[in-house]
């Protein structure tokens, strides 16, 4: 399946520095593993050891965190819209 | 009853009102609870009192006592709330606030007394946090809340917020709130979970990570240590990141059925309606949600009278959430 990944400003510079990538991939462990091998600087940033989520980052399949959906085995469908967040402080809610 | 003994009295118990006529589905009925008529305007008066009081039971604060100084990070309505009581109970209140969050939210610090210590707003409430900590450890007299994990703020919407809400609405099916401290979805979701074991509860986040650019790696993120001790990963049933445009447009859209809320309520919202196009067309549902504050801390963001680009792309540059 071929989607599009939004990259957060922090972990740009190591991938390539663009803001947006067209992945593959039938899960977000798929896509996650693929740009681990691709770009080896975020690999320890991306995914565990055990190929879990990192925990300080957020994974959205079409603004969904993958956490609620079968975490690594979320499935990606053509034209999905991925966006890697990282886990920040909020205050007001 | 219309006569308080004091402010503090005034703290919870807000209403509800039905928001539907911005429901995506006529199946679907949307609540929202007006937590901008708390007296200090925001959701956190009911945090910033139940932090106080968990304090001065545990002696840790002594009502009365001089000179007795607290410390806390916030992007503003902690901050608020706490300057709110702190002056009614005599304590010394310093903030430490991000530089970019709205004028109107340093203002209301001033009006109640507090001490405004800036951190990077490049660095969000991670900066603010960071420093608050700092400044504690260097300042081991100071009393430190530590909102993001005292036990005392989830417990506030646990006692109060939650039984409010189920005693208003008997027939909710879902609630969503927004991420923060997550104090109001541990709290309110543990409550409505044991009391009604059904309920689905859903978190919206705002897009904060895109835009908070002074974080150097992922190892610089940062989980409330409240959402980990409340299992928050097996509590929520579901969460959704709401965009900057999305929240202004949502924040305008409830104009429509006569609020004037901040911007968090209207991703909040935005975040609801999500939910709602979820719901199957032959089941009904019953969302409630929360209006964290009213709008009158964000008019200087022009959220309601600018151009929605370029409130979109100021937005970006505050700290609303």
């Amino acid at each position: 399946m071929s989607a599009v990944l939004r990259i957060p400003t922090v972990l740009r510079p190591a991938m390539g520095g663009a803001s947006t990538l067209n992945v593959e991939g039938q899960t977000i462990g798929d896509v996650l593993s693929e740009l681990s091998d691709a770009y080896p600087a975020v690999k320890g940033q991306l995914l565990n050891d055990d190929g879990s989520l990192h925990r300080f980052l957020n994974v959205y399949i079409n603004d969904d965190d993958v956490r609620y959906l079968g975490g690594v085995n979320a499935p990606v469908a053509n034209d999905d819209e991925i966006t890697l967040l990282p886990a920040v402080a909020g205050g007001a809610a | 009853m219309a006569r308080f003994a004091s402010v503090l009295d005034l703290i919870g118990n807000t209403p509800i009102v039905d928001v539907s006529a911005l429901s995506p589905s006529p199946n679907v009925t949307i609540l929202a609870k007006l937590e901008g008529r708390n007296p200090a305007g925001s959701v956190k008066d009911r945090v910033a009192l139940s932090l106080v009081e968990a304090a001065e039971a545990d002696g840790i604060l002594i009502p009365g006592k001089p000179d007795q100084i607290l410390i806390e990070p916030s992007s503003g309505n902690t901050g608020i709330a706490l300057a709110m009581v702190c002056r009614l109970r005599g304590y010394h209140l310093k903030v430490v606030l991000p530089s970019n969050v709205s004028p109107e939210r340093r203002q209301l610090l001033l009006a109640w007394g507090a001490e405004i210590i800036d951190s990077p707003g490049s660095e969000g409430s991670n900066g603010a946090v960071r420093l608050a900590q700092r400044l504690s450890g260097e300042n081991p007299e100071w009393t430190f809340l530590y909102q993001y994990a005292n036990p005392a703020n989830p417990a506030a919407h646990y006692r109060t917020t939650g039984p409010e809400i189920l005693r208003d609405v008997p027939e909710i099916t879902h609630f969503v709130a927004g991420l923060g401290t997550s104090g109001t979805l541990m709290g309110v979701g543990k409550y409505l979970k044991e009391a009604k074991p059904g309920v689905q509860i859903w978190a919206v986040e705002p897009p904060s990570g895109e835009m908070v650019d002074g974080l150097r790696n992922l190892e610089d993120g940062y989980i409330p240590p409240i959402f980990t001790e409340n299992h928050g990963g097996e509590l929520l049933d579901r969460k959704v990141v709401v965009r900057p445009r999305e929240s202004i447009e949502w924040t305008r859209k409830l104009t429509e059925v006569g609020l004037f809320v901040g911007l968090s309520s209207g991703a909040i919202m935005s975040g609801a309606v999500k939910c709602a196009k979820l719901i199957a067309e032959d089941e009904t549902a019953t969302i409630v949600t929360i209006v964290c504050d009213d709008g009158w801390k964000y008019l200087s963001t022009g959220a309601w009278s600018d151009d929605i680009d370029v409130v979109v792309e100021r937005a970006k540059k505050i700290i609303y959430f």
